[in-house]
């Protein structure tokens, strides 16, 4: 599946979480595809993937993207991304 | 024998000597790291080069949006101003000093590893863009310094220098990080790490009895400030048109008029001139960071994944935006005050230290994370009161010491940017400053400066850090008091709330 992590600038939280879903998703035998952006291109390339993933503070500027949208509180917390992996490993 | 030379120089000189190139190949030897398969490794060399390309041709809009706004602020004020944003003077000076930048952050990352694993200082410096800046930061000063000649110096010298800021800031910044987070699991890996130091203990000092700026309600209509591209243009729409009024009234029809490559022919075309250049700015600024996203996608993720098996167990030290979840609100005001307090520094310099020092004007447009970090760090030590103050002195500190910077810049100086967050700024002049000795008093001095910073790192996380100190704890303990005390008055509340509602029944009984 492909997977958007998207912070403010597009190069700093969301690298991170990208590294972190990479490896959570390697560990759950998931095949994902991540990519990331800043807040402003994010609107336009959410619809082009399965899961969107970014802060709560980012998440209400997203409104109208059909695309599921979940909010990591933790960028760093492997636990917090594999709950919501999971929740989409079929 | 002539063969092998040819190949060698055309290796070096067609290759080795291109910054696009040379980041490519450290993206490739990156994924061949982590085991990535073939198509993996050429995409991902690709776009670590092409996004270098992308970087450098970004810098050319932005130079070009910054040129008229130069000229408007030297003919209105005489003044030379300046642009404090990373991404513009890196992307400006990629072109010089691009090479010895890359060798830097490739050697420092080692040397930064060997420290983590062998000393009590166990971070990992995972932000890639900080990265390329002060390596950016340290090539040019040490160039200016040293002479252009003695590059393998600047290198050396240049890897050592940021391998040791790259450990000793998040250490100094540790504590405070405690607070903020309340565990020990994250560090703080951004060079704006003085301005987050002297906020957090600005804040243990004045916000001991201070509310949590959490419990503020923003309205909505601000949040659109947190998206990057859009607060940067709209402050640079701001400054450029403040700039093209005074010029309005400053100048002659003709001379401001001449400002703009458009040639406007009347007041309306030469204020839609500057705002147009003005979102040109902010387009430039976004092409710019399309091309750091690719080159850190592919870089970040092969550092991390190296850093792991060497250094199992270390801190990773992160950017900024980091801390924000943990004071949204606090991050706002920080980054207001410290917009407000970058303008009460450019009017300081404009009207009394400028003369006096021939300091350039330093726009304020980066406040929002080096500000927005203080709020939070503010915040976590002493309430309202500590994220105002901390945000304030922040803005005071990114408008003077980048001014000063722009000093040891060289030809670069004059130009129309400069970097902006803190630390790039002290450790640059200590850099420049101490690298106009010559090559052997410079590099003895700053080797002796980057030993010392090294020393009271470690002593700071072995006596302070390891020993658990956090700072604002009179703060949190009246945090803690009011959270009580509001608790209490629920009870109450709710307490009278079912007498009433017992009261009423027993009435209506009665009634029946």
């Amino acid at each position: 599946m492909d997977i958007l992590c998207v912070c403010g600038h597009g190069i700093g939280t969301s690298v991170l979480l990208k590294v972190n879903v990479e490896s959570v998703a390697s560990d759950l035998d998931m095949d994902v595809n991540v990519t990331t952006a800043d807040i402003g291109a994010a609107k336009g390339t959410a619809d082009a993937s399965d899961l969107v993933m970014t802060s709560p503070q980012l998440a209400p500027q997203l409104d109208g993207v059909t695309t599921p949208i979940e909010t990591v509180n933790n960028f760093m917390d492997t636990d917090e991304i594999k709950a919501i992996l999971e929740k989409y490993d079929d | 024998m002539n063969v092998l030379a040819t190949i060698f120089n055309f290796i070096s000189q067609q290759i080795l000597n291109v910054p696009a190139y040379i980041i490519g190949l450290v993206a490739a030897v990156g994924l061949i790291a982590l085991k990535k398969n073939v198509g993996q490794i050429i995409s991902g060399a690709l776009k670590a080069a092409m996004g270098y390309l992308i970087l450098q041709a970004g810098a050319s809009v932005v130079s070009g949006s910054l040129n008229p706004f130069g000229q408007l602020i030297l003919k209105a004020t005489g003044a030379h101003g300046a642009i404090a944003t990373n991404e513009v003077i890196v992307a400006q000076a990629a072109k010089d000093f691009g090479a010895s930048s890359a060798y830097i952050v490739v050697i420092s990352f080692v040397l930064m590893l060997l420290l983590a694993r062998f000393t009590p200082l166990k971070y990992v410096f995972l932000t890639g863009h900080h990265m390329v800046f002060m390596s950016t930061l340290l090539a040019l000063v040490l160039s200016f310094g040293f002479g252009a000649k003695n590059s393998w110096l600047v290198v050396g010298l240049g890897a050592i220098l940021m391998a040791v800021i790259m450990v000793a800031t998040p250490s100094f910044a540790q504590p405070f990080m405690n607070r903020i987070t309340g565990s020990d699991q994250i560090a703080i890996g951004h060079f704006g790490t003085l301005s987050y130091v002297v906020s957090g203990a600005l804040g243990t000092v004045v916000g001991k009895k201070s509310k949590s700026t959490e419990d503020i309600n923003f309205s909505k209509n601000t949040s659109f400030l947190r998206d990057s591209m859009v607060s940067t243009t709209v402050l640079m729409i701001v400054l450029y048109l403040v700039f093209a009024v005074i010029g309005a009234f400053a100048l002659p029809a003709k001379v401001a008029f001449s400002v703009f490559p458009s040639a406007p022919k009347d007041y309306g075309a030469y204020f839609m001139a500057a705002f147009g250049q003005a979102l040109q700015f902010g387009i430039g600024i976004a092409i710019i960071l399309y091309g750091v996203r690719l080159i850190l996608g592919e870089l970040v993720p092969a550092f991390q994944g190296i850093a792991k098996k060497v250094v199992p167990g270390a801190k990773p030290a992160l950017d900024i935006p980091i801390v924000f979840p943990y004071g949204s609100n606090a991050s706002l005001i920080g980054f207001l005050s410290s917009f407000v307090g970058g303008l009460v520094a450019l009017a300081v310099i404009a009207v009394w230290l400028g003369p006096m020092w021939g300091l350039a004007l330093i726009l304020p447009v980066p406040h929002f994370f080096g500000g927005g970090g203080a709020g939070v760090f503010g915040n976590a030590t002493g309430g309202r009161k500590g994220a105002i103050l901390g945000g304030f002195v922040t803005g005071i500190i990114i408008t003077i010491l980048p001014a000063m910077l722009m000093t040891v810049m060289g030809s670069y100086g004059l130009k129309n940017a400069t970097f902006s967050d803190s630390d790039f700024c002290w450790y640059g002049l200590i850099a420049g400053k101490l690298s106009s000795f010559g090559p052997v008093a410079g590099t003895i001095s700053l080797l002796i400066v980057a030993a010392v910073i090294f020393g009271l790192a470690c002593l700071w996380q072995v006596k302070v850090v390891n020993k658990g100190w956090v700072p604002g704890a009179a703060h949190a303990a009246f945090i803690e008091s009011v959270k009580k005390q509001e608790d209490a008055e629920r009870e109450a509340e709710r307490a009278a709330e079912k007498a009433a509602k017992k009261a009423a029944k027993a009435a209506a009984a009665a009634k029946a």
